[in-house]
C-alpha cells in the first residue's frame, strides 16, 4: 500500500491551509470539499506546482519536500502524473505526439504499453488529430492517458468531469473508475460532487476552509451526521425536514408530513423541527403494507425515478409528501418487483439519523 | 555598382538578430513570468529606443563605447582596438536600437502560452529546459517569427545611430542606408537610386513574408 504524508500549511491574506495527514492511498482517495476548501491547492502542493507552500510531502518515505531542511524535488522529478480542470493538451502536438511526450520521459520502471493504452482509452481512431479538433470528453481521455504513458507512481486529478456536461462525464467515469485496478495506481481525486465521491472513492479526505474535518473509509464518512458541509452538498434527496411531535417511553415521534416516524429518544423538544438523514441503503421497498417487521418505521411513497448505478444495485428515487428520499436496492430484486415510475411503495426505513445542529 | 555596403548590411543585420534573440529570450521570459517590482522598470528601459532619437541614443554610445569611455578604455586595453567605428561597435550600436523590436513580440508570445502548459509539462516530467525546447517555444513561434524579422528589417533601415557610432568606413561601417546618404550627398542619384529601390522591394519582400507565415502557423491556443 502506498502511504502519502501531507503535511502543508499557507498563510495568505484570505485563505489559510493547515493540513497534517497520512494517507493511505489504495485505489481511489476523494479529496472532497465546497470551492474554496483548498483541495486543488493541496494538490499542487503534492505535485510540486505549488512551491510557495511550506511543506512536508513524502510518498512512500521517498521525500518530495521538506520546507523545514530545505528540500524541495521539482515537479518534474516527483513521479506524480497530473489531470488537470482544463485539461492542458500541448495545441501544437497531434494526440499522437501529446502521448509520446509523455512516454518519452516515463519515470523508470514498465511503465503501461502504448498500444495498451491507446486500446483502452478507445484512442485509435484520433492519434492524428489535433487537439483542437476534439470534444471535452475526448480530450480529457487523452489527457489521461498522456499522463499514464509518463508511468507515475501516483495520479492527481483535478476535478477532471467539472468541464463536461452530463453526457460526457458519464462517458469518462468508467475510464477513471478502473484506473487504480488497470493500471496498478492510486488515485488522488479532486471533487466537490457526492455522487462523483460516492461512485469513485473507496477513501475520503474531507476538506473544509484549509483544513481535514474527516477523513476515512468513504462509507464511513458519507454517513457522519456531525458534518454539515458534506451534508450542504449531500442530494436532497437524503435528507429529509421532519418536526418533533412528542417524547414517550424513550422514543421519539416526529412527523413527517402527515406520517410519523418513531425514533431513539432524542434531546430536542417537541415543536422543533429537524433534518433527519436517512441513507439510501437503509431504505427497503415493499409494494405491499408489510406485516411482522421488525422495523417499525413504514413511509407511504411513490417511485419517481429508478436509477441503475452498476450492474447490481439501483437506486430508486422516492418522493414522500413532498420531500425526496432515496432507497438503493438490488437490480435484480427492482425486476422481480416489477418497480417502475409513479407506482407506489412502502418505504421500510432501518436507521434514522438526526442532524439536531441543523435544526431549524 | 558597389555591392560591399549591402553585404555590411546584411552582416550587421544577420549578427545583429542572433544577439538579440540569444539576449532577448531569457530577458523576455523573465518579463512574462516575473512578479517582481522591477519589471516596469526594466519595461521601460527595454521600450527607450522606440521613443529616443537616435542620434541620442548614438551619442550616449559614442561616449560609453569611444576610447574616453568607461566600456571603450576597457576594450582599447584588452584588445588594442578602438569600439567606436568598428564593426563590433556597430553591432552593440544595433543590438540597442532594436532591442525593443525583439523583446516585445518575444515577452507577448510568452505571456499568450502562459504558465499552463509549462506545468502541464512538468508533471509530464519535464525539465525546465526540455518544457521550454519542446512546448513554450514551438507554442510562441509566432512569436520568434516576429522579433527575428523585425529585428533584421529594423537594423537595415536604421541610420542616426550607425552614422554617430560607426561613421562610414568603407568595407567596415558603410552600410546601405549610410551609402545611400553619401551618393545623394554628392549627387550620384543613379547609384542611389539601385540602393533605394533595393532596399524597399527587399523590405516589402520580407514583411509581406512575415504576414503570411503568420496566417499559416495556428493561433496557439491551449484547449480549455
Amino acid at each position: 500500500m502506498t502511504t502519502l504524508t501531507l503535511n502543508a500549511a499557507l498563510h495568505l491574506d484570505d485563505f489559510s491551509l493547515e493540513v497534517d495527514e497520512q494517507i493511505p492511498l489504495q485505489a481511489i482517495t476523494a479529496l472532497f470539499g465546497a470551492s474554496g476548501a483548498g483541495k486543488t491547492t493541496l494538490l499542487r502542493i503534492v505535485s510540486g506546482l505549488h512551491r510557495e507552500a511550506k511543506a512536508r510531502i513524502a510518498l512512500n518515505g521517498e521525500v518530495w519536500q521538506d520546507s523545514d531542511n530545505g528540500i524541495f524535488v521539482p515537479p518534474h522529478l516527483r513521479s506524480a502524473g497530473y489531470i488537470f480542470q482544463d485539461i492542458r493538451l500541448f495545441s501544437h502536438l497531434t494526440v499522437a505526439g501529446n502521448l509520446e511526450f509523455g512516454r518519452r520521459r516515463a519515470a523508470a520502471g514498465d511503465g503501461p504499453a502504448l498500444e495498451d493504452v491507446i486500446r483502452i482509452f478507445d484512442l485509435k481512431s484520433l492519434l492524428q488529430r489535433a487537439p483542437d479538433s476534439l470534444s471535452g470528453g475526448e480530450l480529457q481521455r487523452v489527457s489521461i492517458a498522456r499522463a499514464l504513458l509518463r508511468n507515475p507512481t501516483l495520479l492527481l486529478m483535478d476535478e477532471p468531469l467539472s468541464a463536461l456536461d452530463a453526457r460526457r462525464k458519464s462517458e469518462i467515469l468508467p475510464y477513471i473508475e478502473k484506473l487504480p485496478e488497470r493500471f496498478g495506481l492510486p488515485v488522488l481525486y479532486v471533487t466537490h460532487n457526492v455522487d462523483e465521491v460516492a461512485r469513485l472513492a473507496s477513501r475520503i479526505v474531507l476538506l473544509s476552509q484549509g483544513r481535514v474535518i474527516a477523513h476515512g473509509d468513504a462509507t464511513e464518512v458519507l454517513a457522519r451526521t456531525d458534518l454539515k458541509p458534506l451534508a450542504d452538498h449531500l442530494d436532497p434527496g437524503a435528507v429529509l425536514e421532519a418536526t418533533v411531535i412528542e417524547h414517550r417511553g424513550g422514543m421519539a415521534t416526529l412527523g413527517v408530513g402527515t406520517q410519523r416516524l418513531r425514533v431513539p429518544g432524542i434531546s430536542v423538544e417537541s415543536g422543533i423541527d429537524v433534518r433527519i438523514r436517512i441513507q439510501a441503503r437503509d431504505v427497503a421497498l415493499a409494494i405491499q403494507q408489510p406485516q411482522g417487521l421488525s422495523i417499525r418505521n413504514v413511509l407511504d411513497a411513490r417511485i419517481l425515478k429508478i436509477e441503475h448505478y452498476g450492474e447490481i444495485l439501483a437506486e430508486v428515487l422516492l418522493d414522500v409528501g413532498g420531500q425526496q428520499l432515496r432507497s438503493s436496492i438490488t437490480r435484480e430484486a427492482a425486476e422481480e418487483l416489477h418497480l417502475q415510475q409513479d407506482i407506489a411503495v412502502y418505504a421500510l426505513i432501518k436507521s434514522v439519523a438526526i442532524d439536531v445542529g441543523l435544526a431549524g | 555598382m558597389d555591392l560591399g555596403p549591402v553585404w555590411i548590411s546584411l552582416k550587421l543585420a544577420s549578427v545583429t538578430v542572433v544577439v538579440l534573440i540569444l539576449i532577448g529570450t531569457p530577458l523576455a521570459w523573465w518579463l512574462a513570468f516575473t512578479r517582481s517590482r522591477w519589471r516596469a522598470i526594466v519595461e521601460a528601459l527595454v521600450a527607450l529606443p522606440l521613443v529616443l532619437p537616435p542620434t541620442v541614443l548614438g551619442f550616449y554610445l559614442l561616449i560609453l563605447l569611444g576610447p574616453a569611455g568607461p566600456v571603450g578604455r576597457f576594450w582599447v586595453q584588452l584588445t588594442g582596438d578602438t569600439l567606436t567605428f568598428s564593426f563590433l561597435g556597430l553591432v552593440i550600436a544595433s543590438v540597442l536600437y532594436s532591442f525593443p523590436f525583439a523583446v516585445q513580440p518575444l515577452q507577448s508570445a510568452f505571456e499568450s502560452v502562459g504558465r499552463a502548459p509549462l506545468e502541464a509539462a512538468a508533471t509530464l516530467g519535464a525539465s525546465p529546459i526540455d518544457a521550454f525546447v519542446r512546448v513554450a517555444s514551438p507554442l510562441a513561434l509566432r512569436g520568434y517569427v516576429t522579433a527575428i524579422v523585425l529585428g533584421f528589417a529594423h537594423t537595415l533601415g536604421e541610420f542616426g545611430v550607425v552614422l554617430m557610432v560607426g561613421g562610414n568606413i568603407p568595407g567596415v561601417t558603410k552600410v546601405v542606408s549610410i551609402a545611400i546618404y553619401e551618393q545623394v550627398e554628392t549627387l550620384t542619384y543613379s547609384q542611389a537610386h539601385y540602393l533605394s529601390a533595393g532596399l524597399l522591394a527587399f523590405s516589402f519582400v520580407v514583411l509581406l513574408l512575415v504576414y503570411v507565415i503568420n496566417r499559416r502557423i495556428p493561433i496557439n491556443r491551449i484547449q480549455a
